[in-house]
C-alpha cells in the first residue's frame, strides 16, 4: 500500500499543527487521530447531521466532507477551542443551565452553530435560531432545550464569550 | 431538598466542551478494528465462503461461528439467533464472518473481498405472508407469541340491539431509533483473565449475561463497562449484546484490543428498528356513546428472530384499550416471524402502536354516534376504582377528564375546531386539530420487577462522599442527575457529596436493565431505600446524621466500610397472573392527552405541526427541566413516526439506510411544543415520581393524524403520512 501522502499546516484552536495523510482523509479524522481532538463526533459521514461541525476560516463546516488537502493554510476551530481555559462561552453555559444537552452526542457540533449564529447575528429571531440549527441534528431534545439556551446566550453575552457565573436563569 | 429543582445535568459541562467520553474516543495500544461482513440475501442456506486471492488475509484476524468458544447464540429470551450465522441465514444483513486489521482504512476492500454461497430458500416480507403459513420460516406457524386478553362477553355484546359497531384497520410503519451516536464496542480478551467490553449500551448485565453464553465463561471473568452514550431509545437495549460478541470474538481470536464501531448506514440497516404493526378494531357503542364492547386483532412483525418481541407484543396488548372502562373486551395480540433483520426495543415498546391504531378508531366511532372527539373520550375514561381491560383495579386516583380539560384550554380546542371548519372551505391550506388520550405503565410488565428482583447499594467514604451504585445508564435521560438529587434528598447531603457511579459490571449491582421508563421509578425507589438503610445504619450504631461527615469518618473508623443496599420489592398487594394474564399489570401508569395542530396545503400535501400541547400526570417530577426535555424529545420522535420517518423496503432490506433520505424533525420542522405536568405523587416512586420517558411517544401519532383528519377529511389509518399516501387519501376523500 503506497498511498501518496501530503503534510499541510493549519492553525487548530490558535495552535500550528502539521496534519498528514492521503489529500481526501476526511478533516475529522484528522483531527481526532492525530490531535487527539475527540470532541468533533461522527454521526452520519455523509454531512447530514452536524455532528462533526467545526468552524474553518469562520465558516461552519462538516468535517467529514472536508478533505484534508483544503484545511491548509486554514484556521480550524474544534469544540476544544471555545471555551477561554476553564471560562466556559455564553452558549456553553446556557446550554448547561437551559437542558440543551442530553445525550451529548449532537452537542458539541449544535453549540458551535450556536456560536457561529450568534456571530452573524447577535440578536436572532426564533426563526433565525430555527434556520441557524437546522444542520444540526438532535434525537433528544425537540430542540425547545436548545431554543431556549441560544436566547439566554444572546442575553448574557451577545456573541462573545460570557462568564461562567452567569445567572441567565430565569 | 433537591427533587423538585431544575438541577442542571451532572455531565453537562463534560458535554459541552467535547470531553466526555464516548466509545470511538477510546484507543488502546496495539488496537485492531473490527468489521462485521453480513448476508446479502434475506433466507438460504450457507454453501460456502470465499475469500478473494488479492487480499493478504494472513494480515487479517477472521472469525466465523467455528471460532466461538461457547454456544452461538445471542442469550435473551429464546435461544434462536446465533450470534454469527452458521449453515444458514434467516435475513439480510445477518452476521455471518468478523475481520479485523490495525489499519481500518483496509477493512472495507477485505470486506468486499469475502463472498457467500448461498442457496436461496423463499423470504416472507409481510404480516399477511407470515400469517398465511404457505411459507414457514420459524417455529411451526411463524408466530413467536399469541397473548389474549378477555374480560366479559364481547360476542353477546355485539348483539344488543342498541349496539353500534365500527370496524377499521390501522398500520404504523417501522421506525429507526436513530440515535445520533452510532453503536460502538472496544474488547479486550486475555484467556484467564477473562473478557473485558467497553462500549455504548443501554443494559451491561444483558451484554454480560450474552458474553458469558457465548465464552462459556463465569460471570466473574466477563467485566462491562459503559462508556458515555449517544442515546439509545430503546435501540441499545439487546443490539449490543451482539456488538459486544463480536468484538470480543475478534479480540479473543487476535489477542489484541479490537473496536467494532458501526457506521451510519451499517447502524441503520442491520440493528433493531420499532415493530411495524396491524390492527383491526370492532367496537360496539350505545347511541350516548358508551363503549359496549371491544374486540381488537393487534399484529406485530418482529422479522427473523424472537429478541424481545414476545415482551413488546405484551405491553402492545396490555396497552391497546387504552385509558378507557369497557365491560367487555378482547385483545388478541401476535408477534410473527418474518425474514426481514429482527425488529426491537424502541420508545414505548408496543404501546404506541397498538395506541395509534385506538385513538384513531375513537375519533372515527365518535363521528359514528355524532359526538365530539373529545366528548366521547370523556363519557368512557376509566376511573378509580374501576377495573381495566386485563383485571387491574385502578386504585391511584385517575383524573383524565381533568387533563382532557387542561389540555383543550390550553390549545384552544373548541374555539380552533369551529374557525378552522368555517375556513377550510375557502383554502387551499387546511388546517386541523386533533386529540390522543393516552397512559403508559412505568416498569416491567406483571410481575417482570420481582423476576428482575434489582439490586442497588449506596456507599460512603471515611470523608463522607457517597457514592450510588447502580446498572442504571445515563444515555441523555439524566439518571445521573435523578439519582443523585434522591440520593441528596435521602442522607440530606449536598448534592456535590454524590456520585452516581459509571456503571461497570464489576462495580455495580444489577439493579437491572435501562428499559421501560423504570429508572427513575423502580431503580431511583432502591436508591431512596438503600440511602435511607445507610443512614439507619449509622443511627443503629449510635451516630447521629446531624453531622453526616463526621459520623461516617467514625463509622468507618470503628466497623469499617458503611454501606446500605436495597433489593426490589414489590409494592404491596400487586398481584399478576402470567396464564391467564390478568391482573396488575403495571405498578403505576402515567396518564396524558396530547392536542395537536396541523396544516395541510393540499396542492403539495405537505403537513406542518403548527402547534402542540402536551400535558401528562407522571407523579412527582423530580427535575422539571430534564422532564420537560424527556417529554419535548419524546413528542418530537412521535412527529417524525406520524409524518417523516419511512423505512424503505427492498427484497428484506432497508434501501434508505442513510440521513439523506430516512428523514427525522429537524429544528424547522416541529412546532413549539407546550409541556404540562399535573403533579401528583405516587406511594410508591422516590419522591412520588412515576416513570416518563416513553409516555410522550405515545400520544403524537394518533393527534396528528386526528388533526389531518380533521383538516381534510381523509380517513388517515396508516402511519407515515407522507404526502404521496396523503395524497391518494385526499382523492377518496369527501372534503
Amino acid at each position: 500500500m503506497s498511498d501518496p501522502s501530503i503534510e499541510i499546516r493549519c492553525r487548530v484552536n490558535g495552535e500550528d499543527v502539521e496534519l498528514s495523510g492521503h489529500p481526501m482523509t476526511r478533516l475529522l479524522d484528522a483531527l481526532r487521530r492525530q490531535l487527539h481532538l475527540t470532541g468533533t463526533k461522527e454521526g452520519c459521514g455523509e454531512g447530514e447531521c452536524g455532528a462533526c461541525s467545526v468552524m474553518l476560516d469562520g465558516r461552519l463546516v462538516n468535517s467529514c466532507l472536508v478533505p484534508l488537502v483544503h484545511a491548509e493554510g486554514a484556521a480550524i476551530m474544534t469544540i476544544e477551542g471555545v471555551a477561554d481555559g476553564e471560562r466556559l462561552h455564553a452558549v456553553q453555559q446556557a446550554f448547561i443551565e437551559y437542558g440543551a444537552a442530553q445525550c451529548g452526542i449532537c452537542t458539541p457540533g449544535m453549540v458551535l452553530a450556536a456560536v457561529d449564529l450568534l456571530q452573524r447575528s447577535p440578536h436572532p429571531t426564533e426563526a433565525d435560531i430555527r434556520a441557524g440549527l437546522s444542520g444540526n441534528l438532535c434525537r433528544c431534545t425537540g430542540y425547545m432545550r436548545i431554543f431556549e439556551a441560544v436566547v439566554a446566550a444572546c442575553v448574557a453575552a451577545p456573541g462573545r464569550p460570557g462568564s461562567s457565573d452567569t445567572g441567565a436563569r430565569q | 431538598m433537591f427533587i423538585g429543582q431544575p438541577i442542571p445535568r451532572r455531565e453537562a459541562r463534560a458535554k459541552v466542551t467535547g470531553h466526555a467520553r464516548y466509545l470511538d474516543d477510546l484507543s488502546m495500544p496495539g488496537m485492531l478494528h473490527g468489521v462485521t461482513v453480513r448476508s446479502p440475501v434475506s433466507r438460504g442456506i450457507l454453501r460456502d465462503i470465499q475469500y478473494s486471492p488479492d487480499i493478504p488475509w494472513d494480515e487479517f484476524t477472521v472469525v466465523t461461528a467455528a471460532d466461538i468458544p461457547g454456544r452461538n447464540v445471542v442469550a435473551l429470551i429464546e435461544d434462536d439467533q446465533p450470534c454469527l450465522a452458521d449453515g444458514r441465514v434467516n435475513h439480510a444483513e445477518e452476521p455471518i464472518l468478523l475481520l479485523a486489521h490495525r489499519d481500518p482504512s483496509w477493512l472495507e476492500e477485505a470486506r468486499r473481498g469475502i463472498s457467500f454461497e448461498i442457496d436461496p430458500l423463499p423470504p416472507v416480507y409481510s404480516i399477511e405472508d407470515a400469517l398465511s403459513g404457505r411459507e414457514i420460516v420459524w417455529g411451526a406457524d411463524n408466530i413467536f407469541k399469541t397473548y389474549l386478553v378477555t374480560r366479559g362477553d364481547v360476542d353477546a355484546a355485539f348483539e344488543e340491539p342498541d349496539a353500534i359497531v365500527i370496524e377499521g384497520d390501522y398500520e404504523t410503519g417501522a421506525q429507526e431509533q436513530l440515535y445520533i451516536e452510532p453503536n460502538a464496542m472496544l474488547a479486550l480478551a486475555r484467556g484467564d483473565d477473562g473478557i473485558t467490553v467497553w462500549g455504548s449500551m443501554q443494559c451491561p448485565y444483558y451484554v454480560h449475561k450474552a458474553l458469558m453464553t457465548l465464552f462459556d465463561l463465569p460471570g466473574e471473568k466477563i467485566r462491562i463497562v459503559q462508556m458515555e452514550t449517544g442515546g439509545g431509545f430503546g435501540g441499545k437495549e439487546e443490539y449490543p449484546s451482539i456488538i459486544a460478541g463480536h468484538a470480543a470474538l475478534l479480540s479473543w481470536k487476535s489477542g489484541r484490543p479490537v473496536k467494532l464501531v458501526y457506521d451510519r448506514a451499517e447502524d441503520m440497516a442491520a440493528t433493531t428498528k420499532r415493530h411495524p404493526s396491524q390492527t383491526h378494531h370492532r367496537t360496539a357503542v350505545s347511541r350516548d356513546g358508551r363503549l359496549l364492547a371491544v374486540d381488537i386483532d393487534f399484529v406485530i412483525d418482529g422479522g427473523a428472530y424472537a429478541t424481545l418481541s414476545p415482551v413488546v407484543l405484551s405491553r402492545g396488548t396490555i396497552h391497546a384499550a387504552g385509558p378507557y372502562f369497557c365491560p367487555n373486551v378482547r385483545v388478541q395480540g401476535r408477534a410473527v416471524a418474518t425474514s426481514v433483520p429482527p425488529h426491537g426495543a424502541f420508545r414505548g415498546f408496543g404501546a404506541p402502536q397498538s395506541l395509534f391504531a385506538l385513538e384513531r378508531h375513537m375519533d372515527r366511532v365518535a363521528a359514528a354516534v355524532g359526538l365530539a372527539p373529545d366528548e366521547l373520550r370523556r363519557r368512557n375514561f376509566i376511573e378509580t376504582g374501576q377495573t381495566s381491560a386485563v383485571g387491574q383495579v385502578m386504585h391511584d386516583p385517575i383524573d383524565m377528564a381533568a387533563l382532557l380539560d387542561r389540555a383543550l384550554e390550553l390549545a384552544g380546542y373548541r374555539e380552533k375546531r369551529a374557525r378552522f371548519d368555517a375556513a377550510n372551505r375557502a383554502s387551499a391550506v387546511k388546517r386541523g386539530i386533533g386529540l390522543a388520550a393516552f397512559m403508559h405503565g412505568a416498569g416491567f410488565t406483571g410481575s417482570g420487577e420481582d423476576h428482575l428482583a434489582s439490586i442497588v447499594t449506596v456507599e460512603a467514604t471515611r470523608d463522607g462522599r457517597v457514592r450510588v451504585l447502580t446498572s442504571s445508564t445515563e444515555i441523555g435521560q439524566g439518571t445521573n442527575t435523578v439519582f443523585a438529587q434522591i440520593a441528596a434528598d435521602a442522607l440530606d447531603v449536598g448534592i456535590d457529596q454524590i456520585e452516581v457511579v459509571q456503571p461497570d459490571t464489576s462495580v455495580v449491582p444489577n439493579s437491572g436493565p435501562t428499559v421501560a421508563s423504570r429508572t427513575c421509578m423502580v431503580v431511583g425507589r432502591l436508591v431512596e431505600s438503600a440511602a435511607l438503610t445507610l443512614l439507619a445504619t449509622l443511627k443503629g450504631a449510635a451516630l447521629q446524621a446531624t453531622d453526616f461527615a463526621g459520623a461516617c469518618r467514625e463509622y468507618t473508623d470503628r466497623f469499617g466500610p458503611l454501606r446500605g443496599s436495597a433489593q426490589y420489592q414489590a409494592p404491596p398487594g400487586l398481584r399478576w397472573d402470567d396464564e391467564r394474564y390478568q391482573g396488575d399489570a403495571y405498578g403505576t401508569y402515567g396518564w396524558a392527552v396530547y392536542v395537536a395542530e396541523v396544516s395541510v396545503d393540499t396542492l403539495t400535501c405537505e403537513i406542518r405541526v403548527d402547534d402542540f400541547v402536551a400535558v401528562q400526570e407522571v407523579g412527582r417530577v423530580i427535575n422539571p427541566v430534564l422532564a420537560k426535555g424527556q417529554i419535548e424529545g419524546g413528542v418530537a420522535q412521535g412527529i417524525g413516526w406520524a409524518l417523516f420517518e419511512q423505512v424503505a423496503w427492498r427484497e428484506g432490506r432497508m434501501a434508505n439506510a442513510q440521513m439523506t433520505n430516512y428523514i427525522i424533525p429537524t429544528s424547522m420542522d416541529l412546532p413549539p411544543i407546550r409541556v404540562v405536568f399535573e403533579e401528583r405523587p405516587y406511594a410508591y416512586g422516590p419522591g412520588g415520581a412515576k416513570g416518563i420517558g416513553e409516555l410522550p411517544m405515545d400520544g403524537p401519532a394518533p393527534a396528528i393524524a386526528n388533526a389531518v383528519a380533521h383538516a381534510t377529511g381523509a380517513d388517515v389509518a396508516r402511519i407515515p403520512i407522507i404526502p404521496e399516501s396523503l395524497m391518494q387519501l385526499l382523492e377518496r376523500a369527501v372534503v
